[in-house]
């Protein structure tokens, strides 16, 4: 292929020989990504797994204090997400621009109540004095010398659910862009790579969630009730 | 005329001026250039420290800067060096400039992604070095808790943030080196045609993508463990600061092989070029670069040998670490096979990979010594660690750097370096080297710890002989500083193919145009044919 300086479009990019390259390429290039972000989850729960292991009862009683009803049904909401993002992917497969958008927006508005109702969750742990580092902290049921373990449940709980929702917070970034971009007709049946790649990052965030709900909430529940 | 119709011909330095040009390019070539720079000042700063500590230890007593600074100087010495120079190194730079080349496509897949490590790294470098002119951080480059958490008062929070984001800049390289390896290739290259050096920057990126974000992670929780009193590693609280060590080596063990895998790649190149003969054993050296990469996941807890970890576990790390030597080991035969009945020149590239084959197997010998448990336990904590590792990065990572540096240099800028003074600077940084580290095995086997600015008188007359040598050295680094830029100006017009090589980046002109060939390659031969070069030479007389 000769030099000839062509023309750029955002479906063939000047270092490509085919869209479908760029297409193999990004999505790719986002799966990769997604590796490393099992990686850095990973080490969390590496972290987890070794401290549950270790003080298994304080842990199940710290777990039994969140409520799970607001998990279950948070979980619920971020599923639907999920599937608003493919109806979105799939919309601009069909090249149905209106719908593309609407769906995104969907996404969206799912995406900002599963964090709404994360941060009253926060939000309860300071009224119930769960915050690891603080000199008032107590978790009822636990004997006083277990009470720093219980700080390592909380401690493990925060850092787990707050990188997820920077996760979520970033992903709302991502569909804010995908929306004004969207709107702009900027996808259609031939190119929606973006929108496309932006769903794998939506569904990897989802499905790390899907390990966090049991992990921090149900496991050894009902030993403590 | 004829010279002056050829230095006008577009390449990617005279294709667009302006500082715009360069701060907002997606040129893979200006963006290794960018790196180049930038690494350097990272190099020459880290140097610096370096120089200090140097000088502190030619009295026992400590007489030059408190026990305070020093530890500080130790610690900001090995983030420069390790974080912000070598890790960047040869990827960033060489791996950047000559991967797309050497697999004939027209830039990486991810330009602009490309760019973006650039500035990550900068914006990195900025944190760690605000932190060292705010008033310096003396942790040590290993952070470990929980002084870095609770005791600590420098400023370890900028220097981890600058650490976090410079692993950005490596993630990011590491995966589009790996999108552009496997989507990027020209018509005929395939898998086992492609040169040594993109096989090493293969497993070097798998080791950056995989093992990056586990220190990212480790640094967060530090962070919050620092600044929202969170416990995750707090013995107070039930937490355990040796899971700290184990997720901080999950990385850092690994970054070694990020640091000499890719000299490894240069050390393949050059050593068949020079010896005008295919390298012995492709296939061995391709894979043997994969299996360090895995096996290096596997051997983090030999840096945990006396930190309390269970002797069962020691008694693994030990047995996996000895594994890492079966494939280091094929490579140093392999090339050494390559040597043999070669038509061998000893241009500087050479000499560099010849330096960095002696060296790493010091290092790598060494190396053995300190997997085994009971004579780790000897020497952990002292010179002798100092010294083996230094051989594997200062002996190995920049020799490999140095050689690449002055192998590719001609096809990077289109002008010579003075062959003379180069072949000058390979001596005097191999003398110098030696004379810096190998009394600092003798000083650790007799019991000298690191990281302290005093020692016992003793060991006096063998830190002088260290210093000597690292003032030997320095002047080995100030001249390739010196020449390389000198020849900028006023070196010979470079040809295509200087030496003589196989390989795409030596098929098109010097410097190569913008979007890297005129046509795009058509590949028929494996990488090193040198077997039908030489025909070819011969029935064209």
């Amino acid at each position: 292929m000769a030099d000839h300086a062509p023309t750029e479009t955002f479906a063939l990019r000047v270092q490509f020989d085919t869209e479908a390259q760029q297409k193999d390429a990004s999505t790719l290039g986002m799966w990769i990504f997604l590796v490393t972000e099992i990686m850095f989850f990973g080490g969390l729960f590496a972290v987890y797994t070794v401290y549950r292991s270790w003080y298994p009862n304080v842990f199940a009683i710290a777990s039994s204090s969140l409520n799970e009803i607001i998990g279950a049904l948070n979980t619920g909401v971020l599923l639907l997400s999920s599937f608003t993002m493919v109806m979105a992917v799939r919309a601009s497969q069909l090249g149905q621009q209106k719908m593309i958008v609407i769906f995104l927006i969907l996404t969206l508005l799912f995406g900002g109540i599963f964090l709404g109702v994360k941060a009253y969750e926060w939000n309860q742990k300071f009224e119930e004095h769960h915050i690891p580092g603080q000199a008032a902290f107590h978790l009822d049921g636990v004997l006083p010398e277990g009470q720093g373990h219980a700080q390592l449940f909380f401690s493990i709980y925060f850092a787990m659910t707050g990188l997820h929702a920077l996760h979520m917070v970033i992903g709302v970034g991502i569909l804010l862009t995908l929306i004004v971009q969207a709107r702009k007709g900027r996808f259609s049946a031939s190119y929606y790579t973006p929108v496309d790649v932006a769903g794998l990052y939506w569904h990897f965030v989802d499905i790390i969630w899907i390990f966090l709900f049991p992990l921090l909430y149900l496991i050894d529940r009902h030993l403590v009730k | 005329m004829i010279t002056a119709a050829a230095q006008e011909r577009e390449n990617y330095l005279n294709a667009s001026h302006g500082l715009k040009s360069w701060f907002l390019t997606k040129d893979h070539k200006r963006i290794g250039l960018l790196y180049l720079a930038t690494i350097t000042l990272f190099f020459f700063i880290g140097g610096a420290f370096a120089t200090l500590i140097r000088v502190e230890l030619l009295t026992p007593q400590g007489n030059l800067v408190s026990s305070e600074t020093y530890n500080k100087l130790f610690t900001m010495h090995g983030v420069m060096m390790i974080f912000f120079f070598l890790i960047p190194s040869i990827p960033a730079v060489l791996g950047n400039f000559f991967l797309p080349i050497m697999i004939g496509a027209r830039d990486l897949a991810f330009p602009k992604l490309n760019l973006l490590s650039w500035y990550l790294l900068v914006v990195g470098g900025m944190f760690s070095l605000y932190a060292m002119l705010a008033g310096g951080v003396d942790t040590g480059w290993t952070f470990y808790t929980p002084y870095s958490t609770t005791y600590s008062n420098g400023y370890v929070i900028a220097t981890a943030l600058g650490i976090f984001i410079a692993g950005f800049s490596s993630i990011l390289t590491g995966l589009n080196f790996i999108v552009t390896i496997h989507r990027m290739r020209a018509p005929g290259m395939t898998w086992f045609r492609m040169p040594l050096f993109v096989w090493a920057h293969y497993a070097t990126s798998l080791i950056q993508v995989l093992g990056t974000p586990v220190l990212a992670v480790t640094i967060v929780l530090l962070f919050l463990e620092r600044v929202f009193h969170l416990g995750i590693f707090d013995p107070a609280r039930g937490g355990d600061p040796v899971l700290f060590q184990h997720l901080f080596w999950f990385y850092s063990h690994p970054a070694v092989y990020i640091m000499v895998l890719p000299a490894m790649g240069v050390v393949s190149e050059v050593i068949s070029t020079f010896s005008r003969k295919a390298i012995f054993g492709y296939g061995f050296v391709a894979f043997s670069s994969v299996s360090i990469a895995v096996l290096g996941f596997l051997v983090w807890g030999h840096h945990l040998f006396v930190s309390g970890q269970s002797l069962f576990a020691g008694m693994v790390f030990s047995f996996l670490s000895y594994f890492v030597a079966i494939p280091s080991a094929i490579k140093v035969f392999n090339w050494t096979a390559t040597l043999y009945k070669g038509s061998i020149s000893f241009q500087t590239p050479m000499l560099y990979a010849l330096g960095f084959i002696g060296l790493f197997t010091m290092g790598g010998l060494t190396g053995l010594f300190v997997a085994a448990l009971g004579i780790d336990m000897h020497v952990t904590d002292t010179y002798f660690v100092v010294a083996h590792f230094h051989y594997i990065m200062v002996g190995g990572a920049i020799m490999g750097y140095m050689s690449g540096l002055h192998y590719w240099w001609p096809k990077m800028t289109g002008r010579m370096y003075p062959e003379a003074w180069a072949r000058l600077s390979a001596l005097v940084i191999f003398l110098g080297f030696n004379l810096t580290f190998f009394p600092q095995f003798i000083l650790g086997y007799l019991g000298m710890p690191r990281r302290y600015h005093l020692y016992p008188p003793e060991f006096q007359v063998l830190n002088v002989l260290s210093t000597a040598g690292a003032s030997v050295l320095a002047v080995g680094y100030l001249m390739p500083m010196i020449y390389f830029i000198w020849s900028l100006r006023y070196g010979k017009v470079a040809p295509v193919n200087p030496w003589g090589a196989t390989g795409l980046e030596w098929k098109t002109s010097s410097p190569p145009p913008v979007h890297n060939f005129d046509e795009t390659p058509v590949v028929t031969h494996d990488a090193y044919d040198y077997a039908s070069l030489m025909a070819e030479e011969v029935e064209v007389g």
